[in-house]
């Protein structure tokens, strides 16, 4: 294959991959995501106990063969509980981000296509959703619906969507006033060919990486949340459950908080080393910003 | 600058607004009233009714709402439904100390994060770069609980140099400050990299412009130009960041406190949380809204007057 052509149809769609693989934080952040998609997918067969089962008897034990990363203080299998909070975890975010970005972008078309009052109304929503704290506004709407998964899946596409739905309202403006999409107009091409042929291609790039940038964001309110006993309910296991119930026997099993913290802070540093990475190869024009 | 200052404000003022008023609708958007809610299931209805009407539920929608806004005029919060204490009171009472925490980790952020961000400048395209790159994407994206619980045990359980809860004796400042290092450190370590960042590739852009160019024909040292004139330059939109960031802080701060039994703004609505306690959790929400609106303006108010072009952006 020729290599100067490579060179100019560069992002070219296949180079997607081979970019981000050269890319040593990229690399490790894709392994990262892989591997906790893996946990999370196949909990039920790669863990080795049952992650609620209670077995008293052999409670606080330290990491040994028969449990890899010990046990928690009513006996449950420590690694078990971690591999199926990859699952609770994962399974929120992504349901919460995916919830997110689709009303995000409806309501960015909304605000971009329909007429300046409309744009305007949602823009003051927008901003005002934004300039809040984003914990107090969580902790509001758990107090009115009570603490839950369903809960907390309604609080994280609350402080998430408008991020997105300024995304696809900057992108559509920006769309609507160029040359070919006028010229598209004048040869008769309604909004539904405009959105689906042009803008929506051009806005995937920007957010696939505003989705990496975010899950981190949303994988620690739920593990944060669920810590302080205001988010998924014990005894499911979640990450910030094991974390709190760990922390509650600090001094007799230290063992449970440092082995619990480890998979928060990996999940999330893999989203973001794979967001960076995909943002150098999507985003051209921000390369200059990105720190290697 | 008038002109700007009073959009600028009443923009602020809208939002509030805005924020308050969907607050309060959404408490009646739900199945269940406050009154029962915060009673529990086995409250009776003489007491429900004693509660709602204490609590001006009674009353139509738009009368509640007007009557909220009104007292909140007049600086009552509401009082309490437990301890019937004026929820302002008690939002005082914590808020120094969360105010101390967030402004301390901020304080170190950004001193060290300044150092950094300069020393990968000076050493750019070196291998320290790269890893004060990778290293300040990583501290951004750790939860500042999991620090909080880490710190907690290796210098409080560990190897015992720091308190573990609390917030020191009241009066006594040494053991504050000691009880502060550890939350300060826990909350501010994730603002290091990103300041470190931010001023990386403020003063990257800065480094290309005119006078810079001449402090070199100068033969001025790389050190020299940096500090002393890229940085002046450099530090302006890390204002504005740090205003925003200070809401960032703040969620931290509340999870952060609770790691460690701090009582502050996090422990006093998480509490509220827990036991249904409306008045207290809209009081501090509310509060720490109106705060954080206020940071917001000063910050941008200062950009406007330092940088004239930003006064023109709201007219647009």
């Amino acid at each position: 294959m020729s290599s100067a052509v490579d060179d100019i149809t560069l992002p070219a769609r296949r180079g997607i991959g081979r970019a981000l693989l050269r890319d040593p934080m990229g690399l490790a952040g894709l392994v990262l995501v892989v591997a906790f998609l893996a946990m999370a997918l196949l909990a039920p067969w790669i863990a080795p106990y049952d992650p609620i089962a209670l077995n008293v008897k052999a409670k606080f034990q330290p990491p040994s063969a028969a449990h890899w990363a010990g046990t928690d203080h009513l006996g449950r299998d420590l690694l078990s509980r971690i591999i199926w909070g990859a699952r609770l975890a994962l399974g929120i975010s992504i349901t919460s981000v995916g919830i997110a970005g689709a009303l995000g972008l409806v309501l960015g078309l909304v605000a971009g296509y329909g007429p300046r009052w409309l744009d305007s109304a949602l823009v003051l929503v927008f901003d005002s959703m934004s300039s809040l704290p984003m914990i107090f506004f969580a902790l509001a709407v758990i107090t009115v619906l009570g603490p839950g998964t369903t809960t907390l899946i309604l609080v994280i596409v609350l402080v998430s969507f408008p991020s997105y739905a300024r995304l696809i309202r900057t992108q559509t403006l920006s769309l609507s006033g160029a040359d070919y999409i006028l010229a598209e107009r004048a040869m008769g091409a309604g909004p539904v060919r405009i959105i689906f042929r042009h803008l929506l291609p051009n806005v995937v790039g920007p957010m696939v990486i505003l989705i990496c940038m975010d899950i981190p964001v949303v994988i620690m309110l739920e593990a944060g949340l669920s810590y302080l006993n205001l988010g998924v309910k014990p005894p499911s296991p979640s990450w910030g459950n094991i974390l709190a119930e760990g922390y509650n026997s600090l001094r007799q099993a230290p063992h449970i908080v440092v082995i619990a913290g480890i998979p928060l802070v990996l999940a999330t540093l893999g989203f973001t080393f794979l967001g960076e990475g995909l943002r150098d190869v999507l985003d051209p024009r921000g390369a200059g910003r990105r720190w290697t | 600058m008038l002109a700007y200052a009073i959009r600028r404000l009443g923009l602020s003022l809208l939002i509030l607004i805005v924020v308050m008023t969907a607050m309060y609708a959404m408490v009646f958007l739900v199945p269940g009233d406050p009154a029962s809610l915060a009673l529990g299931p086995r409250a009776t209805p003489e007491l429900k009714e004693a509660l709602r009407e204490r609590m001006g539920l009674d009353q139509p929608i738009l009368t509640q709402i007007l009557y909220f806004f009104g007292n909140v005029l007049q600086g009552d919060l509401g009082t309490d439904v437990w301890s019937k204490r004026p929820v302002l009171d008690q939002i005082l009472e914590v808020f120094p100390n969360t105010l101390i925490l967030g402004v301390v980790a901020l304080g170190w952020a950004l001193i060290m994060g300044v150092l950094l961000g300069c020393a990968a400048v000076i050493w750019r395209d070196t291998l320290a770069d790269r890893l004060l790159g990778v290293l300040s994407v990583s501290v951004i994206s750790i939860p500042s609980f999991v620090v909080a619980i880490y710190a907690l045990i290796i210098f409080a359980v560990w190897l015992k140099w720091l308190p573990a809860i609390g917030a020191g004796q009241k009066g006594d400042f040494a053991s504050q400050a000691r009880a502060l290092i550890l939350p300060a450190f826990a909350v501010g370590v994730g603002w290091v990299g990103y300041l470190a960042r931010l001023i990386r590739a403020s003063m990257l852009e800065v480094m290309e412009a005119p006078h810079i160019r001449t402090a070199r024909a100068f033969g001025m040292s790389e050190r020299d130009i940096v500090f002393r004139h890229a940085l002046r330059v450099a530090i302006v939109p890390t204002i504005s960041i740090l205003a925003v960031g200070f809401g960032s802080i703040l969620s931290s701060a509340v999870f952060v406190e609770s790691v460690f039994s701090r009582p502050g703004i996090g422990t006093l609505i998480t509490a509220a949380v827990e036991k249904r306690n409306y008045p207290v959790v809209m009081g501090t929400v509310l509060f720490m809204t109106a705060f954080y609106l206020a940071v917001v303006t000063a910050a941008d108010l200062l950009i406007a007057r330092l940088d004239p072009r930003v006064r023109d952006v709201l007219r647009s």
